[in-house]
């Protein structure tokens, strides 16, 4: 056995967009383990649930993610209502699952131009970003904010999109589909792309479902597993499959992300067929009282709120278990057995987001 | 295909014009929905304090004795619950940004018009102590 040797990686390194640290234990190139440490931008968003009425926590909760931030504001909403039985207007849910989809694709396009750039393809990643740029111009003209929406809240939505403008969406989506088409091709198709990522950091079926990783991570070592079929929202009304891919690796994590977009982009265009006229909120009176467990499909993975009321307007608690702390697990064992140089690839791979890790 | 996969979308970027502008020679876009700063017409507010007990940062303070209406722009996340709150519509969303700062201020104050007056004086001091 060569010597061994303990290599910090992170928490600040440029491929990482977020402080995630790794001490890596070598044996010359090669990774014998890995230990993970977080805890560098603790923010203490849960605890605030006792300082903030239940409506106004929405905005906090959208917060715990600078990506994720509408789903996780839903996912908020969605427990609240659940603890108060209440029946949300198809309308909403339908404009829901509406952003909600603009949310997943623009953190796949984020990700996919990150995942270049760790490639050190530089315009491979401009070209992704210049896609996203068009999702983010709708998700801005439709709720008034870039990243964070703020246009959930408990008992609904809080805007209207008109049929004009969703008619301009889903046009606007199928014009640009050809342009992903070809971004696609490129991560997809280069033999340069492909050379990096194929056979890197390979999670295999068995290894994915025991340790629980969530999302593309799990989806793309062959389970076909995706939250948004529970059928919450609108979902259940649309048809869809989850992308599926069989390899484990990095290339196969790169694949499940980059078809996803056009599976969103098909659900976006079915539900504003479908989109009921009426209402887009209820009032809501009174306070939550009990518990819950409501879950979605982040485009990480699976997130879960734990939510508890006392029948005041302060919550009692809020935990959130979100997908990035999930695939941490998997990503040690991915790391395990791999050479230094994919290190970095392996980490981007399962898209890690700290700031909602550790919230 | 391997190897020129990029060839056509270099060759659409040849052809078109950069898509990223110039700011600030050239204004930032941004849409007619978008939430960029409070405005409030402090001349129909009533500081009846409907938009501090909505504000989820405490971004707001409305001080009912001497009749002012304070904002803490850094504090202020533009959710927009205080216009949808108010009661006389003086406030609004407006679509571009506070100005960046290079010290930390931001917090404006303005002056809101007295209570009208009722009957005796008497009443009305009693009611703003609040
Ligand atoms: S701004 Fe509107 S809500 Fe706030 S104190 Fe004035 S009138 Fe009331
Ligand atoms: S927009 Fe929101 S954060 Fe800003 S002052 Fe109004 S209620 Fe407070």
């Amino acid at each position: 056995m060569s010597k061994q040797v303990v290599i910090p990686f992170g928490p600040q390194h440029p491929v990482l967009p977020e402080p995630l640290h790794l001490d890596l234990v070598l044996e010359d190139e090669k990774v014998v383990d890995a230990i993970p440490t977080i805890g560098y931008v603790h923010r203490g968003l849960e605890k605030l649930v006792e300082k903030r009425e239940y409506p106004q926590y929405v905005y906090i909760a959208e917060r715990i993610c600078g990506i994720c931030s509408f789903i996780h504001g839903m996912t908020y909403c969605q427990g609240i209502e659940g603890i108060m039985n209440l029946e949300i207007p198809k309308r909403a849910d339908y404009l829901r699952t509406i952003w909600s989809e603009y949310s997943r694709m623009h953190s796949h396009l984020l990700w996919l131009g990150l995942f270049a750039d760790a490639m050190g393809f530089e315009s491979l990643f401009m070209n992704a970003w210049r896609l996203r740029e068009h999702i983010l111009d709708d998700l801005e003209a439709t709720t008034g904010g870039r990243v964070i929406q703020g246009s959930c809240k408990v008992g609904g939505v809080r805007r209207d999109i008109s049929s004009e403008k969703l008619d301009e969406m889903a046009s606007g989506l199928d014009s640009m589909q050809g342009e992903l088409h070809d971004l696609v091709n490129v991560f997809l198709r280069d033999s340069s792309v492909r050379h990096r990522l194929k056979g890197t950091g390979i999670l295999s079926k068995d290894d994915a479902y025991l340790q629980g990783a969530v999302g593309p991570t799990i989806r793309a070592s062959g389970h076909s597993y995706d939250t948004r079929k529970i059928g919450y929202a609108a979902y259940g009304d649309l048809s869809f499959e989850p992308v599926v891919a069989s390899a484990g690796d990095s290339y196969a994590r790169c694949e499940v992300r980059a078809k996803e977009m056009f599976t969103s982009i098909d659900i976006v265009k079915q539900a504003v067929k479908k989109i009921p006229d009426g209402p887009i909120d209820m009032k809501v009176t009174g306070a939550p009282d009990g518990e819950y467990f409501a879950r979605s499909e982040q485009p990480r993975g699976e997130v879960i709120h734990y939510i508890k009321g006392n029948g005041t307007k302060f919550l009692a608690r809020h935990r959130v278990r979100t997908p990035t702390l999930a695939n941490i697990t998997p990503l040690v064992t991915i790391l395990k057995g791999c050479e230094l140089a994919d290190v970095p690839i392996i980490v981007l791979s399962i898209d890690p987001c700290i700031g909602c890790a550790e919230r | 295909m391997g190897l020129f996969s990029m060839t056509k979308m270099v060759f659409r970027s040849v052809s078109r014009k950069p898509a990223t502008l110039m700011y600030p020679v050239r204004p930032a876009k941004s849409a007619a929905a978008f939430r960029g700063r409070i405005l409030i017409e402090p001349l129909k507010c009533i500081a009846c304090r409907k938009c501090e007990k909505s504000c989820p940062t405490q971004a707001i303070t409305v001080d009912v004795k001497v009749r002012t209406w304070q904002i803490d722009r850094l504090r202020c996340i533009i959710c927009n619950c205080c216009v949808e709150d108010c009661p006389t519509n003086c406030l609004s969303t407006e679509n571009i940004y506070t100005n960046p700062m290079t010290v930390r201020e931001g917090i404006e104050i303005y002056t809101v018009p007295p209570k009208p007056e009722r009957k005796k004086e008497t009443v009305d001091n009693s009611k703003t102590e609040e």
